[in-house]
């Protein structure tokens, strides 16, 4: 696996404070926090669904300010230990950060990465609870969904140019982004997210993940395999007609499930999602700005 | 040890003829170690006759521990008469803030610029240091141990607990039972309660077998809905947690500005009598006052 420089880890790690969150998060923050009243759940689901937004409390809860005795892995946790009115005014200041470009100069879909991010996570905390139960925690799942392409937006902020390149050239060449990400940048997306969590002190299982969702000889746990399998099956939610099964083929059809636990039958644990299209709507839904009221 | 209430109000001075026999200062005790170590739990106003009193025995050492930086709590500090003689030396512990990303020292700064006081912190005379602490970090003061235990409020609380010579005392500063976000048949609902219960039972062996437990009192049962998220607890809710953990004493303090003298000795009698306090084994329950000294 390869290593980023000195130099340009230092660049991304120092970069990720002043990136902004989702539009669509935002502006429901600003909303929500505008209304005294403002019911602490509706502000949690907002926040957790949002990578960059978790990615930062989770940088603020785990790191040494406070020494905590265990590493905390959910928006939930965080508003146990901190209380709701810190975790409010930390997504304030997040959002004042401004939002993330619809178009970035790495022509990068940011919309399409959020309903991947939020269907994988979705999916990976159901799958846990169906093929792992007992040997993996599905909130943790599901923020191991939600945090594993981080990398990406990192790529997209920050190393717009190569990004750009690299996006093209995985279009054209048809080859994995993974594998481009290496080649081009030395690394690819899931080392440089789980290389900003393990700087932020995140839970190490989570970093583990982070890195391995695409690492070939990575030591195998149950979360990374309910992680991959819903990677594998998220790939195309978000992208038009992309992971319902309407009338195209889904993205998965013809492959073999990421892990063994899974079976031989990728249709069989679709299946056993209960309604996958409407998992996929329902992140639509949130990531849209144009629904918004 | 020794300990001595000058700030018994929440939220806001409240002097006047209706809070003469509770007293008007906002929090501020006085701990005193066996040793003579001078311990201050919050810089509230409590803490200028505090100060005052502190002037026949120069020079003197200060360790002021905040529980939490809202203003009730901080709002004497600018006043502490020792900053102003040379010889003397103020340490100053408290929470780091996340959301400001600053250590204690913030709450001179923020108090001390030029629109709000007229002295600069520069030109204070005594020694001044400050130490932010981590979550469930010990202080050695002397003969007395200080610990830090991380409470529910709208801004980051310490509760702090100072042992000495086998005696303790535990002041929340400003603290609310955790409660669940989610409501029941709720996806999370359940696994929050697990945590809510968890931090509870953290919090319950922070305080377990306490001397005297100094608690945050504000509401009664009947107020607290409308209050919820507020950050305050209640009468009820302090009278198990002392039974709970077995705390010899119980000090109820903070009272809601609003209540007069007559209104607080009447929901105080009110909240004993329904939770049939008295029976063996129950901690003796008391309501604090501007003076009210206990010896540990």
């Amino acid at each position: 696996m390869g290593q980023l420089t000195p130099e340009l880890e230092r660049k991304l790690t120092t970069a990720v404070d002043r990136m902004p969150a989702f539009p669509r998060s935002v502006q429901k923050v600003l909303e929500l926090t505008r209304n005294i009243n403002c019911l602490p759940k509706d502000l949690v689901g907002v926040i957790e669904k949002d990578p960059v937004m978790t990615m930062k409390i989770l940088k603020v809860i785990n790191s040494a300010y406070y020494s905590l005795p265990s590493k905390i892995t959910s928006v939930n946790q965080s508003v146990v230990y901190l209380g709701i009115n810190t975790i409010k005014n930390l997504a304030l200041s997040f959002a004042a950060v401004g939002i993330l470009p619809r178009v970035n100069t790495a022509g990068f879909d940011i919309q399409h990465y959020l309903v991947h991010s939020l269907t994988t996570a979705n999916v990976a905390r159901i799958l846990c609870n169906s093929y792992a139960k007992g040997e993996a925690d599905p909130g943790d799942c599901y923020v191991a969904g939600l945090l594993h392409d981080f990398g990406k937006v990192v790529f997209a902020q920050f190393m717009a140019a190569e990004f750009r390149q690299a996006l093209m050239r995985g279009v054209t060449e048809n080859v994995p982004l993974y594998r481009i990400e290496r080649e081009m940048i030395g690394v690819d997306h899931g080392v440089v997210g789980a290389l900003l969590a393990k700087k932020w002190q995140f839970p190490e299982a989570l970093v583990d993940c982070i890195r391995d969702h695409h690492a070939e000889n990575a030591p195998p746990s149950a979360m990374l395999d309910c992680l991959r399998m819903a990677d594998q099956i998220c790939r195309g939610a978000g992208l038009p007609g992309g992971g319902l099964l309407g009338e195209e083929l889904p993205p998965w059809a013809g492959q073999k499930p990421a892990a063994a636990r899974f079976g031989d039958d990728i249709d069989k644990v679709v299946a056993s999602l209960g309604d996958f299209s409407k998992i996929v709507a329902d992140a639509t839904m949130f990531v849209s700005v144009d629904s918004a009221k | 040890m020794k300990v001595r209430f000058w700030g018994v109000r929440g939220s806001i001075p409240s002097p006047g003829p209706h809070t003469q026999r509770r007293g008007g200062n906002t929090t501020c005790i006085e701990v005193r170690s066996d040793g003579g170590e001078l311990i201050i739990l919050d810089a509230g106003t409590g803490i200028f006759p505090l100060a005052q009193s502190l002037l026949k025995e120069l020079p003197v050492t200060a360790n002021i521990f905040i529980t939490h930086t809202h203003w009730d709590h901080i709002h004497g500090l600018p006043f502490f008469t020792p900053f102003f003689i040379p010889g003397n030396t103020v340490r100053i512990h408290g929470a780091y803030d996340v959301v400001s990303s600053q250590g204690i020292e913030q709450i001179m700064e923020v108090q001390m610029q030029y629109s709000y006081f007229p002295i600069r912190e520069a030109e204070l005379r005594a020694g001044i240091e400050y130490r932010t602490l981590d979550i469930g970090e010990r202080v050695e003061i002397g003969d007395a141990t200080v610990s830090a235990t991380l409470l529910n409020h709208p801004v980051i609380d310490f509760g702090y607990r100072i042992d000495c010579g086998g005696k303790s005392v535990f002041f929340t500063g400003d603290h609310e039972p955790w409660y669940n976000i989610y409501e029941p048949g709720d996806e999370g609902y359940t696994e929050y309660q697990a945590m809510v219960e968890e931090k509870q039972q953290q919090m319950d062996e922070a305080v377990r077998g306490v001397d005297v437990l100094v608690m945050d009192c504000s509401y009664t049962e009947a107020e607290y809905p409308a209050k919820k998220g507020w950050g305050h607890s209640t009468f009820d809710y302090a009278i198990a947690l002392a039974r709970r953990v077995g705390a010899k004493r119980l000090v109820c303090t903070h009272h809601e500005p609003t209540r007069g003298d007559d209104e607080a000795e009447r929901v105080f009698a009110e909240a004993l009598a329904r939770c049939c306090v008295g029976v063996p084994g129950d901690p003796e329950v008391l309501l604090s006052y501007e003076g009210l000294q206990l010896d540990v």
